[in-house]
């Protein structure tokens, strides 16, 4: 009976890492849905981006209150990490900190993280306020409402309940060590917990539990340690569902973020293959495909749903955590139009689990006559958009809403002939006469004889 | 240009005038300052005239893929036909697409904002950029998109302006967190989604407030745009909206 916590323990750990490990298969599998794309270009500059945007947050202090809060709570959730180790082998083996054997230097560790838990727990309490006292116009945008707006706050509380779980364990195990110390706690339980480890935040805690007896204070230490744990553990499924896949999604993302310059936009492969034969003088018109060749199908120009959009699209869908800089700087929705690049996003991800339910329920991708344009993004949206580049630039992990924007109005155009008129005028007279206004291609050079 | 192959010649430079600055009389005028420029500085450059054709950008930002990759490699065959190395340009649409995406289809040439000409030139020695009568003046610079962002260039306009001696100062929007002017993305060819404002009125607005004599532009469409926003305030009589071009050929008194 003596191993049962270890078993219990070994189980939950188990379960969760087996429930994380097949929501990541999924989103695997919904990636790979999309086009694939050749990568291994820039492969220095990639890793540079990972190192400088990623791990350096280097995008986050553009906005210095908001990246300042984001740098602790990330430097947190790394360097806390450290910690859940030692909780995982002390869980399996039973033992209690386990590291302690490092000394001054365990000391220190422990040290950091009730610092950096404190600070954590004071940025998320700050984030919360931003979002709900403050109400910042970028967390109340139209897309987000409903699980968006939950989702958020979800995530904030998560993060306070571990933090304070964790400064609680440590506060009882702190008295726990001065019971001991002083000689007051002599039980064999109690003298598990050895002295270990420097409490700059939860030493100041300890004092509370003054008076509570040796039994009351490892059922606290226990308790909070177990939810702690546990809540990490849930958390870590929760990521699925949630827009908090970006603390790990980020850094594959900056990794497949763009390395060409932001106004280059890519050249279609498949037109320029018809563009060439039209232009080649030599071509038949007439000629039939050659027998042998294989009946391709011909290749759909454009967008209209998540499966014509490559998988760097679909990984950039699974990253966003919705924190609407992109939004925040589109010209088109700060004069308020319904385009929103990080609706652009959301829908994106919302569109690709449907079609990943999809084919759960059936075996292969059944049509659901739906798609991502007009059920998900409108077309007011899409022709709203002025290609400035100010979303990709403000993404903190790369992300690129224009692309898709730009994939679906190739779709409009090249496939349905759905261009806003005005533009379809424009483009005739590019046809025509070489401008996209109606002048004769002839008085080019007018500009020479005025004065 | 076709005079230079005649003569067995090649220019320094193609300057690429673009749909604006040949047919639309404000940008026109942008057109004429810089070729002053060139003279003045004793450039050796040629025009297509009329057998340059619309590069396709508005085709290509509008989702009409074919339309650009024709306009493309027509002018990719012309350009090629008469072995151009370098082009300039004063439109940094012009610019970004022969810049970034004519390689992919078999056009490279070196490819300069006139902006960045004008420094070069600056650099050389070849052309003299004085105050005149911009000395002191309040100026605020609008990046354009494609020069700026989608190219990272934001220091050659600037550059220029500060030997212009005015008192540059930017707006809060600027550089890599520029507003758009709101005619990118074919959107100069179209009206507008609604919404509570245009594009451009917000970006004038953000001009005004920093009560400018000149708000320098670096794009033709650009400088429509702005133009169309100082009107809708009717701050016409004091603010002018002028390409960087157009500043130094008046300072120069060209």
């Amino acid at each position: 009976m003596q191993y049962l916590p270890n078993i219990l323990f070994l189980l939950a750990l188990v379960a969760g890492i087996w429930f994380f490990t097949k929501n990541i298969r999924k989103i695997i599998r919904n990636i790979k849905l999309g086009r694939a794309v050749d990568a291994s270009d820039h492969k220095a500059e990639r890793w540079g981006n990972v190192f400088r945007i990623a791990l350096g947050q280097s995008k986050m202090v553009v906005r210095p209150l908001a990246g300042l809060l984001h740098i602790i709570v990330y430097i947190g959730f790394v360097i806390i990490n450290i910690e859940v180790l030692e909780i995982i082998i002390d869980g399996i083996f039973g033992t209690h900190r386990i590291f302690s054997f490092m000394g001054p230097v365990y000391d220190a560790l422990i040290f950091s993280f009730e610092i950096l838990a404190f600070l954590v727990l004071v940025s998320v309490i700050l984030f919360w306020t931003r979002r709900n006292i403050q109400k910042i116009r970028r967390f109340w945008a139209r897309e987000m409402t409903g699980w968006p707006k939950n989702d958020a706050n979800y995530i904030l509380y998560f993060e306070m309940v571990l933090m304070v779980l964790f400064l609680t364990m440590n506060a009882a195990d702190v008295a726990l060590q001065q019971g001991v110390a002083s000689g007051q706690f002599t039980s064999d339980a109690a003298s598990h917990y050895i002295q270990a480890g420097a409490f700059p935040i939860s030493g100041q805690l300890a004092p509370l539990f003054e008076g509570l007896s040796a039994e009351t204070l490892i059922l606290i230490e226990r308790t909070a340690w177990w939810f702690h744990i546990i809540g990490i553990l849930i958390f870590l499924n929760y990521l699925y569902w949630s827009k908090h896949l970006h603390i790990l999604l980020a850094f594959p993302n900056v990794y497949f973020g763009r390395v060409v310059p932001k106004g280059q936009f890519q050249n279609l492969d498949a037109v320029t293959k018809e563009v060439q034969l039209m232009m080649d003088p030599n071509a038949d018109p007439f000629a039939a495909p050659a027998e042998t060749e294989e009946e391709a199908e011909p290749a759909k120009f454009g967008a209209s749903d998540v499966m014509d959009l490559n998988q760097i699209q679909l990984l950039n869908a699974y990253t966003c955590t919705e924190c609407g800089r992109c939004t925040s700087e589109c010209p088109a929705n700060l004069t308020g139009k319904k385009l929103s690049p990080r609706k652009i996003m959301m829908d994106t991800r919302d569109r690709l689990e449907e079609v990943g339910k999809n084919i759960e329920k059936n075996g292969t991708f059944q049509p659901d006559g739906k798609q991502l344009l007009d059920d998900y993004i409108l077309r007011e949206e899409l022709w709203a958009c002025t290609t400035c580049n100010a979303c990709v630039e403000a993404c903190p992990v790369s992300i690129n809403p224009l692309s898709i924007i730009m994939d679906m109005r190739q779709y409009l155009v090249m496939e349905q002939s759905a261009a806003p008129n005005e533009l379809n005028v424009a483009m005739t007279n590019i046809e025509n006469n070489g401008a996209p206004w109606p002048y004769n291609q002839m008085d080019r050079m007018n500009w020479k004889n005025e004065a | 240009m076709a005079e230079y192959l005649a003569e067995g010649k090649q220019p320094e430079v193609l300057f690429w005038v673009g749909c604006a600055g040949s047919f639309d009389d404000r940008a026109k005028k942008i057109t004429k300052a810089f070729v002053k420029l060139l003279n003045n500085a004793k450039v050796d450059f040629a025009v297509l005239g009329t057998e340059e054709s619309c590069t396709g950008d508005p085709a290509k930002r509008s989702g009409n893929e074919f339309l650009f990759q024709m306009q493309a490699m027509t002018n990719i065959e012309v350009l090629n036909g008469y072995e151009v190395k370098k082009i300039v340009t004063a439109c940094p649409h012009c610019f970004n697409t022969i810049k970034n995406e004519y390689p992919g289809l078999g056009g490279n040439y070196e490819v300069v904002h006139h902006t960045q000409f004008l420094k070069s030139l600056l650099d050389e020695g070849r052309l003299k950029v004085e105050g005149g009568k911009f000395k002191g003046k309040k100026i605020t610079f609008h990046d354009p998109c494609y020069l700026g962002r989608a190219n990272g260039e934001y220091e050659a306009p600037r550059d220029l302006l500060e030997k212009l001696e005015v008192e540059l100062v930017e707006m809060k929007r600027c550089k890599s967190r520029g507003l758009c002017c709101g005619a990118g993305g074919a959107q100069m060819f179209k009206e507008p989604e609604p919404g509570h404002t245009d594009v451009n009125i917000e970006r004038t607005e953000e001009a005004l407030e920093i009560k400018p004599a000149v708000i320098a532009a670096a794009c033709p469409f650009c400088n429509t745009m702005m133009t169309d926003g100082v009107k809708a305030k009717n701050e016409e009589e004091n603010v002018a909206v002028m390409d960087v071009a157009e500043m130094i050929a008046q300072a120069e008194d060209l």
